[in-house]
């Protein structure tokens, strides 16, 4: 049967809402960034006034002050945009219970059972539009389309505040003329790929025999030319369906480059506790660890290595973490960024494999609860680690709960 | 434009209807609400935010009131 997914991207979100709470700002070019000071100084979003004068997502902030020497910049508030992403999800579940979000400002919607109710799909989606626009003051771009692909394509061809639909008899016209680019998951290095073998836009990959994509990007390859014909099926998520978590890391950008082991050693302490205690509260264990190091140059590198047995302990991701990075890490370069994750997970209370001569984990386990249940009663800084005082300054985060939600993988 | 912060007099019903039922600005003076013509969600766009509009009449005036978050504001 065919279905209509609508994707529903809300424009310039985290600067649509700022300059709806600030109406002093309207008129002005906007961009909500981050602290300078902390060396988070990155644009995060702007309004259609910064974006005409060239301003960019991910740039610096005085790249784009160069650009446009009166951009007003504003500090980020995530709970006020948590708070408008749940109201906006309030308005689709009006509409289906098939919501999949894709990171805070964006969601798929599956609507095939709701046509007969609301009307069409597109109809849908100017109802959404509307209710957006009155009842929350911001604007959202809607695509429509038999799949969530060409959904996602639409919702970015027309903005703000439009619906496009896009059709079995119409894609090939409006979305074959596309930059390869654009489809989800070509990233810099595919894009290459496929451009050296004169795929340059979607069409191109879409007439492309699938056996030569193949052999070019492995079953990658298949995936993607399923993409560019509009052939994907995979499914828009019920809600309460909860996605199925496959790992869990924490990374910050340090507010001074890190110079040597120790300061290493305290920022993957800090990154550690907080992966540890996520993953009690989760009820699973890790079995992997990988570190995420980016140093000054802003070149990075992952790299990942078994636990001797499964561990929500933090000494023991902090440990294996440091081995990671003393392993692979020469120190040619002062480090910006590092990242903690914990992968390969099983549930907190499944069987393991005993060691014979490994002392008994319990202890340490039950003194990790210990910890969480002082820092619930009196807050993530009454109880730490000696070693993070040597340098408040550079410890003084709290990634548990401070942390930043990035739109999230495609394949569940 | 903005928005003036008041205390608001409401009545809360068995089913968590809320009715603003007196509304006492900054300097004291007190007006009572006459009627709530029309409650929905909206953003205020002269003020800046979000809350549930109670559209009030005051007075033979009509006035948007806000509650945001338990907040109460009238816009400049």
């Amino acid at each position: 049967m065919e279905r209509t997914i609508l994707h529903v991207d809300l424009n310039n979100f985290y600067a649509s809402v700022e300059c709806l709470y600030r109406p002093e700002l309207r008129g002005l070019p906007v961009a909500v960034s981050g602290d300078a000071g902390a060396r988070h100084g990155i644009i995060l979003a702007k309004n259609n006034l910064a974006k005409g004068y060239g301003v960019k997502t991910g740039e610096a902030i005085w790249q784009a002050r160069q650009k446009c020497p009166g951009l007003v910049c504003v500090p980020p508030d995530y709970r006020k945009y948590l708070r408008f992403s749940r109201l906006a999800r309030a308005i689709y579940a009006d509409f289906t219970d098939q919501i999949e979000p894709f990171g805070i400002d964006e969601a798929w919607l599956d609507v095939t059972s709701s046509i007969n109710l609301f009307g069409d799909g597109v109809r849908i989606a100017n109802a959404i539009r509307r209710r957006l626009r009155e009842e929350l003051g911001i604007t959202g771009s809607v695509g429509v389309a038999d799949n969530k692909i060409f959904a996602k394509l639409g919702s970015d061809m027309n903005k703000p505040d439009a619906t496009t639909l896009i059709t079995a008899e119409n894609f090939r016209d409006k979305v074959w003329p596309l930059p390869a680019g654009e489809l989800l998951y070509i990233g810099r290095s595919t894009r290459q790929k496929l451009a050296n073998r004169g795929i340059f836009t979607i069409g191109d990959l879409a007439r492309r025999d699938v056996h030569m994509l193949r052999l070019l990007l492995g079953v990658w390859g298949e995936t993607l030319w399923h993409f560019a014909n509009g052939l994907d099926v995979s499914p828009v998520r019920h809600v309460g369906e909860e996605s199925f978590i496959k790992s869990v890391g924490n990374s910050t950008t340090t507010p001074r480059d890190l110079m040597n082991d120790e300061d290493v050693k305290m920022i993957v302490f800090v990154l550690a506790e907080s992966v540890a205690a996520r993953l009690r509260r989760h009820g699973f264990k890790c079995k992997t660890v990988a570190i995420y190091v980016r140093n000054s140059e802003l070149s990075s590198f992952e790299r990942q290595g078994k636990l001797s047995a499964p561990s929500f302990v933090s000494t023991d991701i902090a440990q294996k973490a440091m081995d990671l990075f003393k392993e692979h890490y020469r120190w040619d370069k002062p480090i910006r960024s590092i990242g903690v994750r914990g992968a390969d997970l099983v549930t907190a209370d499944s069987l393991v494999q005993l060691d014979l001569f490994a002392k008994d984990k319990a202890v340490e386990e039950r003194l990790e609860r210990a910890v969480d249940s002082i820092r619930r009663r009196f807050g993530p800084y009454s109880i730490q680690r000696c070693a993070l005082l040597q340098d408040r300054k550079l410890t003084g985060f709290n990634p548990k709960d401070e942390h930043v939600i990035h739109p999230v993988s495609f394949f569940r | 434009m903005g928005k003036t912060f008041v205390k608001v007099t409401a009545e809360h019903d068995e089913s968590g209807r809320v009715k603003p039922l007196l509304l006492t600005w900054t300097d004291g003076r007190k007006y009572e609400i006459d009627k709530v013509v029309d409650v929905r969600q909206a953003p205020s766009l002269k003020g800046g935010g979000l809350g549930i509009r109670y559209t009030c009449k005051i007075r033979g005036k009509e006035v948007y009131l806000f509650c945001d978050e338990g907040k109460w504001f009238i816009e400049k």
